[in-house]
């Protein structure tokens, strides 16, 4: 009866009248502070202004001009840690105007139509390769395709998207949303896929670079974080990032649910959006029993309050404090996984002495993810805390290589910040190559 | 304890909140729903000359919203009543008859004659009405045939009919102006010299309300074409306020009862068209939107307001504002006020400082330390109370008067000495210059 909410819109789309009424909240405010918290500076008050004034078109070109995905960011983005959180009606009456609700009326709006606001200028015969087909490859994809370059983007997957099309919840992107904006966006051309191509094995980056003007790398983070304690290995310990994006790829999700052992007792290890997309999921395909053990506190999660509630208020509950120790199994299935108790000792964890045993028969490692062994050596590229370092313009110390989302040294590990990356580079190599 | 007992032109009613003449007065089922819900008065829609008009069979209203479809202002192509004349008359006298309690006026339109206007009056005498209205204000249809706006927009016209009136029936004469006219203070004046009892403005505004950009029809459309229709509502209550102060104001007419009419919704409008020289109220438009019921809030809260005041009638406070109106002239150009912010209150959405900024006078910061800080600047204030208008926060911005020292923009000294323009040195008719 929940698989329904799976791949249901946590919240509907604004009918035209909300659109209306809630645009209307908006206070045009002047050098306004939304626009500072978008990662990506979407004028705001400007989309919203032209929602009010019944051009919800424009309001979707004003939106696309910064963020080629505003129609994913306006599904997914943690809107109350960053324009809502900023907009002056928090002080006024601590509601803010529902900006992603906004942003996805008027997307949606263009969207639908079909029509592409932006035109592709003359071929410049400049060729891109971009590495990654995730928010940062195609938002860099899409900016050097208006200035009338030529883009490969390379992928390991099957199809196009990266975290959108696997690493999110269901629900946040209904009807294949993921697939359809991708296939909006590239419908201004000159942008090509190539699949199944993984950087390292046929792909070089070396030939890259010989054969094409610039490289954009935006491969994301392609390893996951192992938890190192005994049992870890014991079956029913999945990486949440796989169970997601399998479930993401699942046809049917009954099917699905009866292929992984409809698991009752769900335990997932982390505090980021992954760790409650994993437990929405699990929750919404049936588990009775469905925790999120994270060993800070609430206020040192990743994920939102928001977020946090939103698992709250679906029957999850989220125990902090807690580290794991190890993971029981009985009869070599997966039967409790055991946490000590930690607290903060002038900055660092320390366990109380206590413990806790968790029944689970079904463990999700959300612990965070890094850049695969294979990307750590590719050659002349510096790191910085295990990812990529780039500059202010999303440059690498190679002349002819950018990079940009989640493999970089300043990411903030959100669609629209890989979104702004891409876009930076973009207009980089443009300049590069002008 | 403060009563609501009104008496206008001679005519009693329990409370001064009339139905002006219109949709909601034109037949004995709606009168009786109005006096049942509490109405002090009615003024029955305008009666005509048999055979009846007939009105167009298409959309009658045109209306201008706010984004929640708030209705700001309201446009009709309507025209007098549709009915016989003996219908009307028969349910007048049932009406009269069965509520002698309240006010009932008959409205009047028919043409320059003076039989026709002897004849009619005679009949409207028989039903035992309180007073006729002559509609010389209805600005659409009826005046291209020569009645209504076409005659108030004439005074001597208005001196004609009216003395018709006054000699042909006994009746209380209230005479309803049109505001389609350069100055109000003519056609009330040739009121007051044929007669009238009273006035009663202001009758709708001229207006188109809206083009239909797809068809090129004006709003309301009849198969594709529109007429200028008659203009109401909210949006008209300035415009009636100064022309009953205006009225109210002028030594030919400042004896003359005024029925206050245009745009009052609720208590407060009410009291603000008795202040400025208003003997009672005509409402409709409120009416139209909301239900009869509206007159409940329109009693209690007028009570309330007088009681707290200390008014025990409604003539106690007829007026009380008038004195206060003045010619530009007049206003003392020694009075210096500079705007104030509430830092406490003010939510930081800058649209005082982009209103002064691009607008007006540069008064108003944007930062102060590189924070975003609206403050004014007192050396730029001209003390426009425009930060006032947009600020969205009722009370965050004051206009201070400035008492004493030295008013920072001009280097003058604050003169607690009455000073205007007609003694101004820079006035070239200046009693003093020269």
């Amino acid at each position: 009866m929940q698989l329904e909410k799976l791949v249901t819109d946590l919240h509907p789309p604004l009918t035209s009248h909300e659109a209306s009424v809630e645009s209307d909240r908006c206070y045009f405010c002047h050098d306004a502070p939304c626009i500072t918290a978008c990662p990506t500076g979407i004028d705001i008050p400007m989309f919203i202004r032209q929602i009010n004034t019944g051009n919800p078109k424009g309001a979707a070109k004003t939106i696309f001009t910064q963020n080629i995905f505003g129609g994913m960011c306006a599904r997914d983005c943690p809107t109350e840690t960053l324009c809502e959180q900023a907009c002056v009606r928090n002080t006024a009456e601590e509601q803010p105007v529902r900006i992603g609700e906004l942003q996805r009326h008027a997307t949606d709006s263009l969207m639908q139509s079909g029509e592409q606001p932006f035109k592709r200028a003359a071929d410049s015969g400049k060729r891109v390769a971009v590495i990654g087909a995730g928010p940062a490859g195609i938002s860099c994809a899409h900016r050097l395709s208006t200035y009338g370059h030529e883009v490969v983007v390379f992928d390991s997957r099957s199809k196009a998207g990266g975290l959108n099309e696997y690493g999110i919840a269901a629900y946040k992107t209904v009807d294949n949303f993921a697939q359809q904006e991708v296939d909006y966006i590239c419908s201004i051309g000159g942008i090509s896929f190539e699949f199944g191509k993984k950087l390292g094995d046929s792909l070089k980056l070396a030939n890259l670079v010989q054969e094409y003007d610039a490289v954009f790398i935006g491969f994301g983070l392609a390893s996951v974080n192992e938890l190192s304690v005994p049992g870890a290995d014991t079956e029913g310990v999945v990486d949440a990032v796989s169970f997601i994006s399998e479930l993401r790829q699942a046809d049917d999700y009954e099917s699905f649910g009866q292929s992984i052992g409809n698991p009752q007792d769900v335990v997932v290890i982390g505090g980021g959006m992954t760790a409650i997309d994993a437990a929405m999921q699990s929750r919404l395909l049936g588990a009775a029993n469905v925790t999120i053990a994270y060993r800070r506190g609430y206020e040192h999660m990743n994920a939102s309050e928001v977020e946090q509630h939103l698992a709250q208020t679906h029957g999850i509950s989220i125990k902090p404090w807690l580290q794991p120790k190890a993971i029981h199994s009985n009869n070599g299935r997966i039967s409790e996984i055991e946490f000590a108790s930690v607290k903060l000792d002038n900055g660092e964890l320390v366990e109380t002495g206590d413990s806790r045993r968790i029944p689970a028969d079904r463990v999700y490692k959300a612990i965070g993810q890094s850049l695969s062994p294979d990307a750590l050596s590719i050659a002349g590229l510096e790191l910085k805390g295990g990812r990529i370092q780039v500059n202010d313009e999303r440059q690498t110390g190679h002349a002819s290589i950018w990079a940009g989302g989640d493999c970089i040294g300043n990411s903030e590990d959100l669609t629209v910040a890989a979104v702004q990356d891409g876009k930076l580079a973009a207009e980089s190599i443009h300049q590069s190559l002008s | 304890m403060a009563t609501l007992e009104s008496e206008f032109a001679g005519i009693k009613s329990p409370n001064p909140f009339w139905l002006a003449s219109a949709p909601p007065t034109d037949k004995e089922y709606n009168v009786n729903r109005a006096f049942e819900a509490g109405w002090g008065g009615v003024v029955w829609k305008t009666l005509g000359e048999d055979p009846h008009i007939v009105n167009v069979n298409g959309p009658r209203y045109g209306a201008v919203w706010s984004s929640d479809r708030k209705l700001i202002g309201l446009n009709n192509i309507e025209l007098i009543t549709d009915r016989p004349l003996q219908t009307n008359l028969q349910e007048i006298v049932r009406v009269k008859k069965n509520w002698p309690d309240r006010a009932l006026v008959v409205s009047l339109m028919v043409p320059c004659e003076e039989k026709i206007w002897k004849d009619i009056l005679a009949q409207v005498e028989d039903t035992g009405a309180d007073g006729v209205e002559l509609n010389f204000g209805c600005p659409h249809g009826m005046s291209e045939r020569g009645m209504g706006a076409a005659v108030g927009q004439v005074p001597d016209y208005i001196t004609m009919v009216t003395e018709w009136c006054k000699q042909n029936s006994k009746l209380p004469v209230i005479v309803k102006l049109t505001p389609n006219i350069t100055d109000i203070r003519y056609p009330a004046r040739a009121a007051s010299v044929g007669g009238a009892d009273a006035v009663s403005l202001i009758n709708t505004v001229s207006s188109i309300v809206s083009v239909n950009l797809d068809t090129m029809s004006p709003e309301p459309s009849i198969d594709g074409w529109g007429s200028h229709g008659g203009y109401c509502g909210p949006a008209v209550k300035p415009i009636a306020l100064n022309m009953v102060s205006q009225i109210a104001r002028d030594p030919e007419t400042d004896n003359l009862p005024i029925s206050g009419i245009g745009g009052i919704t609720n208590w407060r409008d009410a009291a603000e068209f008795i202040a400025l020289g208003a003997g009672n109220v005509q409402v409709c438009t409120a009416a139209m939107t909301y239900g009869f019921r509206i007159v409940e809030e329109m009693q209690t809260g007028l009570l309330n307001w007088m009681e707290e005041k200390g008014y025990s009638s409604i003539a106690d406070f007829v007026g009380s504002a008038t004195p206060n109106v003045k010619d530009w002239q007049d206003l003392n150009l020694n009075y210096v006020a500079k705007a104030k912010i509430n830092q406490d209150l003010c939510i930081k959405c800058g649209r005082c400082h982009i209103a002064c900024e691009d607008t007006s006078h540069q008064a108003i910061t944007q930062t102060v330390n590189g924070e975003r800080h609206y403050e004014v600047i007192d050396k730029e204030c001209v003390g426009c109370n425009l930060c006032v208008s947009v600020c969205p926060v009722e009370s965050c911005i004051t206009m201070d008067q400035q008492v004493s020292g030295t008013d920072e923009r001009t280097g003058q000294p604050i003169s607690s000495e009455y000073a205007n323009w007609t003694t101004h040195a820079n006035n070239p008719a200046s009693n003093s210059s020269g």
